[in-house]
C-alpha cells in the first residue's frame, strides 16, 4: 500500500505539491564545489545540478537545497566568505520573496509584519515586547532571545535564525529599525 | 478521546519526550520536565490541557522534541512517531511547530493511514506549511491559518509564506477569494479556521460562520494567541464536538480571553490563560443562546 502511495505521490507532485527545494546560484564553479562541501558537512541535503533556463546569471552549476533552511545555508556560506549571486525557490518560474510590510500603530506600541512574522516594539523605550506568527521551530527560540531586549541591541534574527520564518522576522526587524531610527 | 499534540520546544538540549501533559504553577509539565509557557507548542499544549480540565475530560498527550530551528529535533521526533505509531490509540492529532520536511511528512501521514482508524488530523504552523507543500492538504481535517498563511495556501506555487506572490496581498477583505482559491487548488484541509479581525469557519469551501466580536486589537501582536486558539479547539475536539462547532466556540473563547485580560501588545499568552475558564463559559452561553434563537 505504501508503495502505491509512494507512486501516487510522485505522480501527483507536479500538479498538487509544491517544491520544497531552493537553488543557490554562484559566480564561479570553485564556489559551488566549496559550498557543496560546507553544506554537506552541516548535514544539509544538497545536490549540485545544472541551472534552469530562467537563471540567466551565474556559473553553469547550481546547488539545490531544502528551501526551509535558506537562512542557515546563507549564514554558513557567508561565514566562509561565499556570497551567492541568487538564492531562489525551485519553481517553473522564479518567485520573489515578500517585499511588502504591514504596519500597525497601537499608540504606545508599533507592530511590523513581514510575510507571516510580526514584531512589536514599545515606541518610547524601544523595547521589543512581542514576536508573533510563523510556524518554524526557530520562531519561539528567536522570540525568547529578542523579547525584553532593546530594538537596536537585540540579537539579530538573521544571525540566530535558521529558516524562512527567521528570515521573515529579520525583514520585519530591519523595517522596524528603519521606522524607529527617525 | 485520546489526543496527541506533536511539536517542538525551542531548546536543542530538550530531549524527545512522550507523555500526558498538565499545567502546574504556571508551567507545562510532561514527565519530569517543566516548560515555560510563552508561545509555540508549549502554549498550545498548556491551553489544551486547561481546556480539557474545564470540559472535565482527560488531558492530552504530547510528543515533544527540542528544536531551535536546525531541524534535528523535528527529524528525531518524526522517526520516533513512525516507530510508535502502531501502538498509539489516538483518535486525533494536532501537529504544530515542526521543521517542514516533505519526505518525513509523507511518511507520517502514511503511517497514520496504515495504522489508525481515520483519526482527526489538525495541522497548524510548520506542519500546516509542509502539509500544503506535500500536495496532501485535503487529507487533513483542519488547518488554522492566519491571513498571511491563508494567502500562502491560496498561492499554489508558494513553498512557504515568505514566497507568497505579491498579488495575494494578505488583504483581509479578500479572505473569501483566498479560501476559494485554496480549495480549487486542493491546498486546503476539509475545514479551515481562518484567524483575523474576522474569523472564518469553513468546510469544503463553504463558509459556515464568521466571528468578529469581541474584538481586542492587541491580541494580534501577542505571541501565542494563535497557539491558544488551536489549543482551545483541540480541547473541544477531544470532548467530541464537531469540527465547525469546536472552531466557532474556540474563536469566541479566544476572543473572550483577550476581552477578560484586557491586554496591551506587551502581554504574554501566559497572562491570558487564567481567564480561560470564564472565556469558555462565555463561549458556551453564546452557543446555547444562538441555538435557542434558531
Amino acid at each position: 500500500m505504501r508503495f502505491l502511495k509512494s507512486i501516487f505521490a510522485k505522480g501527483s507532485k507536479k500538479t498538487r505539491g509544491v517544491s520544497e527545494r531552493g537553488i543557490i546560484v554562484f559566480h564561479h564553479t570553485s564556489e559551488v564545489i566549496k559550498a557543496e562541501s560546507l553544506l554537506k558537512q552541516a548535514d544539509l541535503g544538497v545536490l549540485v545540478k545544472g541551472p534552469p533556463p530562467e537563471i540567466q546569471s551565474g556559473c553553469d552549476m547550481v546547488i539545490e537545497f531544502p528551501i526551509i533552511n535558506q537562512l542557515q545555508v546563507v549564514d554558513i556560506l557567508k561565514k566562509h566568505g561565499i556570497e551567492p549571486v541568487q538564492v531562489v525557490p525551485v519553481q517553473d518560474h522564479l518567485l520573489e520573496p515578500v517585499s511588502l510590510y504591514n504596519v500597525k500603530d497601537f499608540g504606545e506600541f508599533l507592530m511590523v509584519r513581514a510575510a507571516n512574522m510580526k514584531i512589536t516594539v514599545d515606541k518610547k523605550s524601544l523595547e521589543v515586547v512581542n514576536v508573533s506568527g510563523g510556524g518554524c521551530p526557530d520562531v519561539p527560540f528567536l522570540a525568547e532571545l529578542m523579547v525584553g531586549q532593546k530594538l537596536f541591541e537585540a540579537p539579530e534574527p538573521a544571525s540566530n535564525g535558521q529558516t524562512l520564518c527567521g528570515y521573515s522576522l529579520h525583514l520585519a526587524y530591519e523595517e522596524m529599525k528603519r521606522r524607529c531610527h527617525g | 478521546m485520546s489526543w496527541l499534540i506533536v511539536g517542538t520546544v525551542p531548546d536543542d538540549d530538550f530531549p524527545l519526550v512522550f507523555g500526558q501533559v498538565r499545567v502546574e504553577n504556571g508551567l507545562l509539565r510532561i514527565g519530569p520536565h517543566n516548560i515555560n509557557i510563552a508561545r509555540g507548542t508549549p502554549a498550545l499544549a498548556a491551553t489544551t490541557s486547561l481546556a480539557a480540565s474545564e470540559l472535565k475530560i482527560d488531558g492530552p498527550y504530547a510528543l515533544l522534541a527540542g528544536d531551535a530551528g536546525r531541524g534535528g529535533g523535528s527529524r528525531k521526533l518524526y522517526a520516533h512517531l513512525i516507530e510508535i505509531m502502531a501502538d498509539l490509540k489516538m483518535t486525533g492529532f494536532t501537529f504544530h511547530y515542526l521543521q517542514p520536511d516533505v519526505d518525513w511528512h509523507n511518511k507520517i501521514l502514511w503511517a497514520i493511514q496504515d495504522n489508525l482508524d481515520s483519526p482527526c488530523l489538525v495541522a497548524d504552523a510548520g506542519f500546516m506549511y509542509v502539509a500544503k507543500m506535500s500536495g496532501f492538504a485535503a487529507e487533513y481535517d483542519l488547518f488554522t491559518p492566519d491571513i498571511g498563511e491563508m494567502s500562502f495556501l491560496a498561492d499554489e506555487t508558494a513553498p512557504h509564506p515568505f514566497y507568497t506572490r505579491g498579488f495575494l496581498l494578505e488583504d483581509e477583505s479578500k479572505v473569501e477569494e483566498y479560501i476559494a482559491r485554496a480549495y480549487s487548488e486542493k491546498n486546503a484541509a476539509r475545514h479551515l479556521m481562518v484567524k483575523g479581525a474576522k474569523d472564518y469557519v469553513v468546510r469544503d469551501d463553504v463558509i459556515l460562520s464568521t466571528i468578529s466580536e469581541p474584538g481586542v486589537e492587541a491580541m494580534e501582536a501577542i505571541g501565542g494567541t494563535g497557539d491558544s486558539l488551536t489549543g482551545i479547539i483541540t480541547g473541544y475536539l477531544m470532548a467530541g464536538y464537531e469540527i465547525p462547532r469546536a472552531c466557532h466556540m474556540g474563536a469566541v473563547a479566544n476572543r473572550y480571553l483577550g476581552l477578560l485580560a484586557n491586554p496591551t501588545p506587551a502581554y504574554s499568552v501566559a497572562q491570558l490563560l487564567p481567564h480561560l475558564g470564564m472565556a469558555m463559559e462565555k463561549a458556551s452561553e453564546l452557543w446555547i443562546s444562538n441555538e435557542n434563537s434558531l
